[in-house]
């Protein structure tokens, strides 16, 4: 029953393609320590009895490439095996080959649950990269604790949440919202806010958060709006807001809505561009502008951690490196960055710790850096999550953001913000 | 709460609350229009209505890549042939299943809510492997997407007013149709006695695929004016499903004058609730008035004096 | 559908279903499948409660209700909420502003347990409260709808939108519920861990016992003399309304058979599972649940059971190989179903199967061969 393929590497892809692109990483950013695999005999190397050969290790891929999220995950999945491809064309993890089997979610929790288990229990993959939504974590994380597993979540979320068997590579809510509120107060004089989010618990999560902020910064909230996920119809918030006139509109809608909050948004009369009332968002990011439509946001901002226009050597070889191997149409947004440096944490953890056991990936990920995140500089904090710049874009005409703004350090990760919980 | 405003902008601000509503009361016309003739004068269930619907967005978006690509200049008033593609792309596809499944069915009115739903299944792994498991984005002429500024605070949204004249004319056109033609008049003898109707000489075959294809056709064309307000996804017709059904069958079935008039009342009750209350209690609340008016008058608003 | 109603409980065919079925749930299964696929199969069989409750309800009743996840839900609810107040210990809870509460409620400035959690401390008040609950609400709607005669399609259609209603509200009220995450982490059920794999296997099985009790009482239903008013019903509602009956009584009751057992089935998926959300409350999964009775066979409460492990079986199995090709056959399934096998795999089997095995045995036991030659002849 459990005859799912093993993959190796980029089916039916152009792999030289692929292959010449991370030698082009690897050349210019990284110093390749050639690791050989008969100096890590697999009996030390791999004390828990998980997926580890004399020549390969196995990887699990756990996302939705089918129902609702499929949307979204699909980039995740991209991301990931292109990162997986490009370590095994620099010689693997520990001299060994990167496999990796991939489980769909279905964009159904317990399947998430289901495929997670059967990864960690059946397969004994020595890593998951995988899940998008929290509902989707939440239901995994009692699997992975019990199995002792170690997952690797690219989304950013809304914290609350440390767990030991969880590297976050996407940014917790903290991390995302003040430095944007901090910045939309301090260089366009924001005085006043609308908060608007689909209903569930990130929106809700983060606007408490911002609302927290903006309330301390002395400044005000003039009102605060949930819609039911999928919801098409926002003539009557906008309307509201046109009433409050806010400075600000942070908005925090997700899916199919966000098509159809931006589009009514500018048929009533809201040109973006002119900034009054500006909008901030966190949620929308090069993915879902496909779907909205540069003309339909152009003028908005944005608060996250990656934008694909970023001009280091990093990410210029990173975005032809993932235009080779998916496509030149493609877009890159923050979470499929964020996916992408998954592998790549995981095989520094392997080579510091000099040991694929989960227990010794724990103890060596803390303190891990990576120069050679498309984002730029990353570290791995102790509670798992990722020091990292947040960045404010300005939303393009052809749905790429202009970075207008980025934090001058690492902004520290605190999942439990102090009397915000 | 109102305490805070001048007169001026309480008066602009229910001004543009009455238009938001009436928006809503067309977007729910067109949704409901298409159902409303299949499920009210057919009695089938069509749980595929939404995947319908959004393969007359899909249409819509693949002649703006046309226009946009061979014929740029015309490019403004290319929505006119969409819309008219949709319809064709849509109905024919509603013959098509009407032929293949429909038929079949026609006296287990329950089951065609099963084999619609497989269908509704198919059609989204159609779109998805077809157009990609992303939401595409649809280039509307930026004419349609502008506002008409009446003064300071009352600004009255182009595409706004664009579906609401399309709910009208389809509105108007099937009233006739139904109720003025000697079309309508078959359709609605079949409804009332198929077997009469086929005995006095009513090729019900024929009408019956009509019926259903202009019924998916008019989805195709709600669907082809949703890509100005919503999002088209392979999974997106799913979010209109139960509104819709909840729409026709509070206005009740076989009466055109009940869908709109449910159309109006709920989507008045929800666009006041929303600008009072969160919008998700303000959905809940709205489809629990429905629910609990239901229980109290199952037949609908408008009835035909009809019990199975 | 046996065609002459005996007033025995079982014809000999029946039992002998029940007994074939009942070897496969508790030998043959737990025989062949380790524990990680048994746990699976058990999750599968919840789904079976809700499959016989419609083959009652739909295939006797006439009564399609497309909310059936409704029950499902606020039974499993009603679990997940007594097992995550037993997680949510002071000292398990300690790092969070409010200790001793559910995780999410803290999340969401909850200071205190709301007044309606505070019963589910009590174990007996749970397993109460599991039934209680989707009984008074199937009743509610029950009383609601066909003291009105209100049925067939628009029935299907209401109960559609309560199952909306329903989910929009859990997913809204966060703070009480869990939202869209649902209430997750369940660990301990009076301080024995339902996690470990001995948990799983004995959680099979009380749940396999659970669906035989409720099987048992689905035919004690069918072989009654409410069971022949309710075909009568579904037939002829009309002629039993004239000959005295009350209709809606009858219907009503139907209707909270089935609420319960959902609810049964939606308790023991919590507690095999480990997590309630409210994608289980919705249309789709309602839905879903019709399509496995649809499957198993309207009129056959054993098909249903039959109908369930095989659609969910596959759809593991598909969506483990060919995540593409699930939805196109799960959709093709539903068509088929309607279109060429209204019956279902039951009525195949009394169709097609059942009277080439009584040939078969009525010649006697014959040599292989001769079997196939006998099958060849049938043709």
């Amino acid at each position: 029953m459990s005859n799912s393929e093993k993959h190796n590497g980029a089916n039916g892809v152009n792999r030289r393609a692929v292959l010449a692109g991370g030698a082009a990483l690897t050349a210019s950013l990284f110093t390749p320590k050639l690791l050989r695999a008969q100096d890590f005999p697999t009996a030390a190397v791999n004390t828990t009895g998980l997926a580890v050969t004399d020549d390969t290790v196995t990887v699990g891929i756990l996302h939705s490439v089918t129902g609702t999220m499929a949307i979204s995950e699909t980039g995740s999945v991209q991301a990931e095996k292109l990162a997986i491809e490009q370590i095994n064309a620099q010689g693997g993890v520990l001299g060994r080959k990167i496999e990796y089997i991939q489980e769909d979610g279905g964009s159904d929790w317990p399947t998430f649950a289901e495929k997670a288990k059967k990864l960690l229990v059946s397969d004994k993959v020595a890593s998951v990269m995988g899940c998008w939504t929290s509902a989707s974590r939440k239901a995994v994380l009692p699997v992975f604790e019990q199995y002792n597993g170690m997952l690797y979540y690219p989304t950013f979320y809304e914290g609350l949440e440390e767990s030991p068997n969880v590297i976050y590579t996407g940014q917790e809510a903290t991390q995302q919202i003040i430095a944007g509120i901090d910045w939309v107060t301090q260089t366009k004089g924001a005085k006043s806010f609308y908060l608007l989010g689909s209903d569930y618990i990130w929106p809700r999560t983060s606007n408490k958060i911002a609302r927290k902020h903006i309330e301390k910064l002395g400044l005000k909230v003039v009102g605060e709006d949930y819609y039911p996920l999928g919801h098409t119809q926002f003539n009557s918030v906008i309307n509201k807001m046109k009433l409050k006139k806010p400075d600000v509109i942070y908005a925090i809608v997700v899916g199919g809505s966000n098509v159809a909050f931006y589009k009514q948004l500018k048929a009533a009369g809201i040109d973006m561009t002119k900034e009054k009332p500006l909008l901030l968002t966190i949620s929308v990011t090069e993915d879902e502008i496909l779907g909205i439509g540069g003309e339909n946001i152009e003028g908005a901002y944005a608060c996250m951690k990656y934008f694909q226009s970023l001009t280091n050597e990093n990410n210029m070889a990173f975005v032809k490196a993932f235009k080779e191997m998916w496509g030149d149409d493609i877009v890159i947004g923050d979470v499929t960055q964020a996916a992408y440096l998954g592998p790549w944490l995981w095989k520094a953890a392997v080579e510091k710790a000099g040991s694929f056991d989960v227990d010794k990936i724990r103890e060596a990920s803390p303190g891990i850096e990576l120069t050679t995140a498309p984002e730029g500089y990353v570290k791995v904090h102790e509670n798992h999550h990722l020091w990292s710049k947040t960045r404010v874009g300005h939303a393009k005409r052809d749905g790429q953001y202009e970075v207008v703004f980025e934090t001058a350090d690492l902004v520290e990760p605190d999942p439990f913000p102090d009397g915000y919980q | 709460m109102f305490s805070d405003y001048s007169m001026g902008e309480l008066g602009a601000i229910f001004a543009m609350q009455g238009f938001a509503g009436l928006i809503l009361f067309s977007v729910f016309v067109l949704m409901a229009l298409g159902l409303a003739i299949i499920f009210g004068q057919m009695g089938v269930i069509n749980m595929a209505h939404g995947e319908f619907m959004i393969l007359g967005a899909y249409v819509t978006y693949l002649t703006s890549n046309v226009f946009a690509d061979f014929l740029p200049a015309l490019f403004s008033i290319y929505f006119f042939v969409a819309m008219i593609l949709a319809f064709i792309a849509s109905g024919l596809l509603g013959m098509f299943v009407e032929w293949a499944m429909i038929r079949h069915l026609y006296k287990r009115p329950l089951d065609t809510l099963l084999a619609t739903w497989g269908l509704s299944l198919i059609l989204q792994q159609v779109y998805r492997s077809v157009f990609g498991a992303r939401e595409v984005g649809v280039t509307i002429p930026d004419w349609i997407m502008g506002s008409l500024p009446m003064t300071d605070m009352i600004e009255i949204p182009i595409n706004g007013i664009f579906v609401m004249v399309l709910a009208v004319s389809i509105s108007i056109a099937l009233y006739i149709l139904m109720y003025k033609s000697g079309w309508g008049r078959q359709v609605r003898a079949i409804n009332q006695n198929r077997i009469m109707a086929d005995a006095v000489g009513i090729n019900t075959a024929w009408t019956d695929r009509m019926t259903f294809g202009i019924g998916c056709g008019v989805a195709g064309v709600a669907g082809s004016a949703f890509t100005m307000i919503g999002s088209t996804g392979p999974t997106a017709g799913q979010l209109y499903i139960v509104d819709t059904f909840l729409v026709v069958v509070f206005g009740g079935a076989g009466s055109l004058l009940g869908t709109i008039a449910s159309a109006f009342s709920i989507s008045q009750a929800q666009s006041i609730l929303e600008f009072f209350l969160s919008g998700s209690m303000a959905k809940v609340l709205t489809l629990l008035t429905v629910v609990g008016i239901l229980m109290l008058r199952p037949q609908g608003l408008f009835a035909l004096k009809l019990r199975k | 559908m046996t065609t002459a109603p005996s007033n025995r409980l079982f014809t000999k065919s029946e039992a002998i279903g029940f007994v074939i079925l009942a070897v496969i749930v508790f030998a043959i299964l737990p025989l062949a499948l380790d524990t990680f696929r048994l746990n699976l199969f058990g999750k599968y069989l919840t789904y079976a409660f809700v499959a016989v409750g419609l083959v009652l309800c739909w295939g006797a009743g006439g009564i399609l209700s497309l909310g059936q996840g409704v029950f499902f839900g606020l039974g499993g609810y009603c679990m997940a909420m007594y097992l995550k107040l037993e997680a949510s210990t002071p000292e398990n809870t300690s790092i969070q502003s409010t200790p001793g509460i559910p995780d999410f409620m803290d999340w969401n400035q909850l200071t205190a347990l709301p007044w309606w959690w505070e019963p589910f401390h009590s174990f007996s008040f749970t397993l109460f409260a599991v039934i209680a609950v989707p009984v008074v609400f199937s009743f509610i709607i029950g009383v609601a709808m066909f003291r009105r005669r209100v049925g067939g399609v628009y029935f299907a259609i209401i109960t559609q939108a309560v199952a909306a209603i329903l989910t929009i509200l859990i997913i809204g009220q966060q703070g009480f519920t869990g939202g869209v995450n649902g209430i997750t982490d369940l660990r301990t059920l009076k301080g024995w861990d339902i996690r470990t794999d001995s948990a799983k296997e004995i959680l099979y099985f009380v749940n396999g016992i659970m669906l035989f009790a409720c099987l048992l009482t689905a035919q004690f239903i069918r072989k009654s003399k409410l069971g022949r008013l309710l075909i009568a019903m579904r037939d002829q509602e009309d002629r039993v309304r004239f000959s005295g009956y009350d209709v809606a009584n009858f219907k009503i009751f139907v209707f909270c058979i089935g609420a319960a057992f959902a609810a049964i089935g939606g308790a023991m998926f919590t507690l095999q599972v480990g997590f309630m959300s409210p994608s289980f409350v919705g249309i789709v999964p309602s839905i879903e649940m019709v399509i496995f009775c649809a499957v198993g066979g309207r009129l056959s409460i054993l098909g249903a059971v039959y109908g369930a492990l095989l659609v969910n079986w596959a759809k593991t199995t598909f969506s483990e190989s060919f995540p593409e090709l699930w939805l196109l056959g799960l959709g093709a399934l539903f068509i088929a179903v309607v279109m060429a096998f209204p019956d279902g795999l039951a009525g195949v089997y009394t169709d097609k199967i059942a009277p080439r095995i009584r040939k078969l045995l009525k010649r006697g036991p014959p040599a292989l061969p001769a079997a196939n030659a006998q099958e060849t002849a049938a043709e």
